[in-house]
């Protein structure tokens, strides 16, 4: 497992309340994934318990958003790069007021807004994704875009530590701090883990940092299940001038389950009803204790 | 009679419609000085992003730039633009239906001497299979310029495939409108259906078969999907004998459309005239036309054949 080179610095430190809110939303999410992947006997568990709690940060302290208006032209724009982690951000969405929770269990199945990939129809998504490698570039779009229009809002990218095995993505790194894109964050869901498995048996991507910081970056690493520290990263991005940031939040695979934490086989398999149970058991005894 | 470039005609348009349209920006991959994007750029730097080699990224980029409301021109090969980034345009600009006009130029044999590994002859078959995407061959530069002007009033993804070689200007005072087809010259016994430069190939086949005393119709279809079913229908009643001609694979462009259009509502003999199956080569590009049967000899022979 690799560690944050660094820590980003606190200039505004969470309170005991927004700290216990984030950890709450964050466990809705997760809690929510699991049904809506029990239910629907589909979709990927791993990658969206791993993104759960900068999602939770994203959108219950960070981003600019109207739930009552999704298409309000100042928000921030965000592209869920790493599509397939669908069920956390629809979770994310729908606890921020932008569709009813109810839809939820509607994921996957027919007829239902909710695609197994990230869908543009849904309230509150700017793109559609999946097919890895896209959701960045369309966010250097969104940003240029914002740039020439002299707008103010900010635009973020999720994309997945597999997904960096995709040519485009190097090739939007390489275009981002060429235009000196600073209006752009993008965050990396390093869990070191890709659909057949660990990414040290399949193709080790070495340090991303590293990587990132030789592309010309604004490169911030970070715990990425530590609020404090997702916040102080996003925050400090937000403060970087002339250059794209992306925040290097190491995470685990499958995190807030102990069964599904760092096991590949969780990426894209649904859980058996057991598995099911254990799950929600252990996600509600966490919480009892946040 | 004129001839003209429809790159240079697609160059100057966009130069001319970067002063209506403040919205318009032209994204290329390091080909402008190729696809002639640059005449934009030098009058427009702010709206123009020559990106690099990147096509992929320039599709993404094109969707982002769409989806915040911006009318975005991509372009560079035929070849790099559907087939580099074929995933990035499926999804991310036609599954957002994210209003982005792919202008490609170089299409086709008539690339000529780069060879087979530039030359495309699977595009309109990839653009056409995707949902929401409009495909359009201009004949000649004026028309380029009409359907460059075009498309930057139409909402939603559009693919505009332009050749290299410098054609002649015949359509110089024809109408287009998206999804018509035009009928360049009646005729009664054959109706030849041309897209994109071949027009002055089936153009001259009908000249030789008027020598012979045989009339031909030449019908150019500029859109290929949505395609103009009626002119198709009513010309093929009229003739019954249909030759189709393109400089595209067998599989999947015009003749392929047409063959779908006359099966299932108008069954009549029909000829199609396009690369059968085979990657192209180097070499002058009007030669490659004729060294692959897309030449007006080869209309006349099967037009002749027709006529028993």
């Amino acid at each position: 497992m690799q560690k944050p080179t660094s820590k980003p610095t606190t200039h505004n430190a969470l309170s005991a309340t927004e700290l216990k809110t984030l950890r709450l939303k964050a466990n809705e999410i997760r809690r929510w994934v699991i049904e809506m992947v029990f239910s629907a006997k589909s979709g990927h568990i791993g990658g969206a318990l791993s993104i759960a709690d900068v999602l939770s940060v994203l959108y219950f302290k960070e981003l600019n958003v109207d739930p009552k208006n999704p298409n309000w032209d100042g928000r921030d724009r965000l592209a869920l790069s790493k599509g397939h982690a669908s069920a956390a951000y629809y979770a994310a969405l729908a606890l921020r007021g932008f569709f009813p929770k109810e839809e939820l269990l509607t994921f996957r199945k027919i007829n239902s807004k909710l695609q197994g990939h990230a869908y543009k129809g849904v309230p509150g998504v700017d793109v559609s994704t999946g097919s890895l490698g896209q959701g960045i570039c369309v966010s250097l779009g969104m940003a240029l875009a914002a740039k020439m229009d002299g707008k103010k809002h900010r635009v973020y990218a999720i994309i997945g530590d597999g997904e960096c095995d995709e040519g485009s993505v190097w090739e939007a790194a390489l275009n981002a701090p060429f235009r000196k894109l600073d209006n752009l964050t993008v965050i990396l869901d390093r869990n070191e883990f890709q659909n057949d498995g660990s990414m040290y048996n399949i193709l080790d991507t070495g340090s991303m940092e590293d990587k990132f910081s030789s592309f010309g970056w604004n490169v911030i690493s970070i715990d990425g299940h530590d609020m404090q520290q997702i916040v102080d990263a996003i925050e400090e991005a937000r403060e970087a001038k002339s250059k794209p940031s992306v925040i290097v939040a190491h995470t685990i695979k499958g995190k807030g389950v102990s069964f599904m934490e760092n096991n590949g086989s969780f990426h894209g398999k649904p859980p058996t009803e057991d598995e099911f149970e254990k799950a929600i058991a252990e996600l509600d005894e966490a919480r009892s204790k946040i | 009679m004129n001839v003209e470039s429809q790159r240079v005609a697609y160059g100057e348009e966009l130069a001319k419609l970067g002063e209506k349209y403040k919205d318009l920006v032209v994204l290329d991959a390091d080909l402008s000085t190729s696809t002639h994007t640059y005449m934009f750029g030098n009058k427009y730097p702010d709206r123009f992003f020559n990106l690099g080699i990147d096509e992929q990224n320039m599709m993404g980029m094109a969707a982002g730039l769409a989806l915040s409301g911006k009318l975005v021109f991509a372009s560079t090969f035929a070849i790099f633009a559907t087939g580099r980034a074929y995933d990035l345009v499926r999804q991310s600009i036609a599954y957002n239906r994210a209003n982005v006009k792919i202008v490609v130029t170089h299409a086709g044999l008539t690339l000529g001497e780069d060879g087979a590994t530039h030359q495309m002859l699977e595009d309109i078959s990839l653009m056409c299979g995707l949902p929401g995407m409009t495909v359009i061959a201009p004949a000649d530069a004026p028309e380029t310029r009409r359907v460059i002007h075009a498309v930057t009033e139409m909402d939603g993804p559009c693919y505009v495939r332009l050749s290299r070689e410098k054609v002649p200007s015949i359509l110089e005072d024809r109408q287009f409108k998206i999804g018509k087809g035009i009928i360049v010259e009646d005729g009664a016994d054959v109706s030849i259906f041309s897209t994109g430069i071949t027009l002055n190939i089936a153009l001259q086949a009908r000249e030789e078969l008027k020598k012979t005393g045989v009339s031909a119709a030449v019908l150019h279809m500029p859109t290929i999907k949505p395609i103009d079913k009626e002119m198709i229908i009513t010309s093929a009643k009229k003739t019954g004998r249909v030759i189709t001609v393109e400089e595209h694979s067998i599989y999947g462009g015009l003749g392929s459309r047409i063959a779908e259009v006359l099966g299932e509502n108008y069954p009549a003999r029909l000829q199609r005239i396009a690369v059968r199956d085979k990657f192209g080569e180097s070499g002058k590009g009007w030669e490659l036309l004729e060294k692959y049967g897309i030449s007006s000899n080869e209309i006349v022979r099967h037009a002749n054949e027709m006529m028993g």
